[in-house]
């Protein structure tokens, strides 16, 4: 039965999940780690000036502080950002094929990026560039779909569909107009590819703030999941929620989208995965343990992907979007194979 | 149960009329429902039963008139939506339960936690549900006879069984004014009247002084058996409301479903077969 109590040791157990991830991400590459140095790394002071000679264990000191924790943690941060907006555009379009990408919020972002390289701007202003693609397509596709009457679901679906589709088009174009040197680069933002996180600090307090502001309502979108009209009666101001929502999950996606490139699959299929476990433990779809507990498990899986594109064929780097998706399809049809069966 | 509205009518409109879009579904109604009382609604197809049913439920602007449901009154609207106070939001929330005609459940869940959801109104936002708000929705579901589907998934059941789960779902709610549109929709012959049976002793006796009902019916019979009182909807914006005694006639009736109709039985067993 759902309580609490039970929503809470669900998430301490997602919680040593997402640890166990951490000392993985952080132990695996090319530059050997000790237990010693994951410790020192993370909890040790920092090295002063004398010490910090070039033996092994200062370099791989090195190495997980200045390249692999930020790392992680931005792969981190993007996952649950991602699971989150995923769950909650799930919601507010009551559709389970809904995905964050799927108003064109990625699109725009995907525009802006591009546009950015293509100009050859530096990194962060290809950040930036992504940031306000992602929320000029989130303007238009709201502006649009609520016009001046009530929104309803299929007109926002619709239009974001739309939208995504002129940004698809806008993106091939750039694509094939732009200069080889560049090419390999814009394919791997538009796969997404954790290599590019040069910060995760945004990405992990929008993370922090998006769950925060979620979670209160929690109850409310259980409501909103089974339809306007019940939700309405049960007290709810559904046109606030819902916009709530949709601003909400479009922040969530494009920090992540702005952070590491349209990395796929992950607000597809975690939410779903999440649903699914949480259902063998007799819950159904709770978002007071969905939310939280999707977003651990999208950050958990993006970061185990992103630590194993950037070893399984080492040196060489494999997109991380590639891998989430082969990781997260079979996975996600074996278990949607037994459900049926049970 | 402190905040219960006693003995003040639960429904009141003077001078209401609703529209969809240029049709009137009733023009300057006139009307109250006071506690222990049960109206049917009658009327033929796309006259607005349900239209009147969810303005009357809050849920829908009226286009003018006064109405007072559960003592709350409409502050504003936007988007065509009513918007009330917070308190009056909150009380409509616990006091005004409706059914509506269509359910769907696009995601998977429990028929308990389907249940549960009526609770919402009376929980605080960071409450969970109690073991007192499980006790309430496992003698709500045994009350529409669904005792041993607690586990089982929804979107396994049946129309008439989903049905029942949204009777239960709002006995969870434990409201005061209950309006249900069409609540016999899929519905066998038995739990037809189970369920009937069920608003019924939730009307009267103890309840006499504080709820009431207000029901959209499509069988003029169940009409009679059930409801003391009848609202008619003969469409462009006529209506009649009275004791179902006097209101119920097959003359009336042949003129609301523009087909002759022949009364057999009496009294309270009355029931009218097409001709």
């Amino acid at each position: 039965m759902p309580s609490r109590r039970r929503a809470l040791t669900v998430l301490a157990l997602l919680f040593a999940l997402v640890v166990a991830s951490f000392v993985v991400a952080l132990a695996a590459g090319s530059i050997p780690v000790t237990t010693h140095d994951l410790f020192t790394a993370l909890f040790g002071e920092m090295l002063s000036e004398k010490s910090a000679g070039m033996d092994e264990t200062s370099l791989a000191i090195e190495v997980i502080r200045g390249l692999r924790l930020p790392r992680a943690l931005g792969a981190f941060a993007c996952g649950g950002l991602l699971a989150l907006a995923g769950a909650l555009m799930q919601v507010l379009l009551r559709n389970p094929l809904a995905d964050p990408y799927v108003l064109g919020i990625s699109g725009g972002a995907a525009v802006g990026a591009l546009l950015a390289m293509l100009a050859g701007l530096a990194l962060w202003f290809i950040d930036l560039a992504a940031f306000i693609g992602a929320f000029a397509a989130m303007l238009i596709v709201f502006g649009l779909a609520h016009g001046d009457s009530s929104w309803t679901r299929t007109r926002l679906l619709l239009t974001g569909v739309i939208v995504a589709a002129g940004c698809g088009a806008a993106v091939a174009l750039m694509l094939s107009i732009a200069p080889e040197a560049q090419l390999r680069g814009m394919l791997f933002w538009l796969m997404g590819d954790a290599g590019q996180i040069s910060e995760p600090r945004p990405a992990l307090v929008v993370l922090a703030a998006g769950l925060a502001l979620a979670l209160p309502f929690a109850r409310e979108l259980n409501l909103l999941a089974r339809g306007d009209v019940l939700a309405q009666t049960l007290g709810v101001s559904v046109n606030h929620v819902k916009r709530g929502v949709y601003f909400l999950a479009a922040l969530a996606t494009a920090t992540a989208v702005t952070t590491a490139g349209s990395i796929g699959f992950i607000g597809l299929i975690v939410p779903h995965l999440t649903r699914l476990g949480l259902m063998k433990l007799g819950w159904g779809n709770d978002q007071r343990l969905l939310l939280p507990a999707a977003a651990l498990v999208g950050g958990s899986l993006l970061l185990l992907a992103d630590t194993l594109a950037r070893t399984v064929v080492a040196p060489q780097q494999l997109p991380v979007g590639v891998l989430t998706a082969l990781i997260g399809v079979p996975a996600f049809l074996f278990l949607l194979g037994r459900e049926k069966h049970a | 149960m402190h905040d219960i509205v006693r003995m003040a009518p639960l429904i009141f409109t003077r001078d209401l009329s609703v529209r969809i879009g240029s049709h009137d579904v009733c023009r300057a109604l006139n009307w109250q429902v006071n506690p222990g009382e049960r109206w049917a609604i009658l009327g033929k197809n796309g006259v607005g039963k349900s239209t009147l049913l969810k303005t009357l439920a809050g849920l829908r602007l009226a286009e003018t008139g006064e109405l007072i449901i559960c003592g709350a009154r409409t502050a504003g609207s936007t988007l065509e939506v009513p918007i009330f106070s917070r308190e009056s939001q909150r009380t409509l929330a616990k006091r005004r339960g409706y059914l509506t005609q269509h359910h769907n459940d696009p995601f998977p869940s429990t028929v308990m936690e389907t249940a549960l959801i009526g609770r919402h109104p009376h929980l605080g936002r960071w409450d969970w549900e109690s073991t007192a708000d499980h006790e309430i929705t496992r003698t709500a579901l045994a009350e529409a006879d669904l005792v041993g589907f607690a586990e089982r998934e929804v979107q396994t059941l049946s129309g008439g069984e989903r049905q029942r789960l949204a009777v239960a779902q709002l006995l969870t709610q434990q409201p005061q004014l209950f309006l249900l549109d069409e609540p016999l929709t899929h519905l066998d012959l038995s739990h037809q009247v189970a369920i009937m049976e069920l608003f019924k002793r939730k009307t009267q006796g103890e309840f006499s002084m504080t709820s009431a009902l207000v029901a959209v019916l499509h069988d003029p019979g169940f009409a009679v058996r059930y409801c003391e009182h009848a609202l008619l909807l003969f469409g462009h914006g006529e209506w009649l409301a009275g004791p179902a005694r006097t209101i119920i006639t097959a003359e009336n009736l042949t003129r609301l479903y523009g087909h002759p109709l022949r009364e057999i039985g009496s009294d309270n067993d009355r029931w009218f077969i097409p001709c």
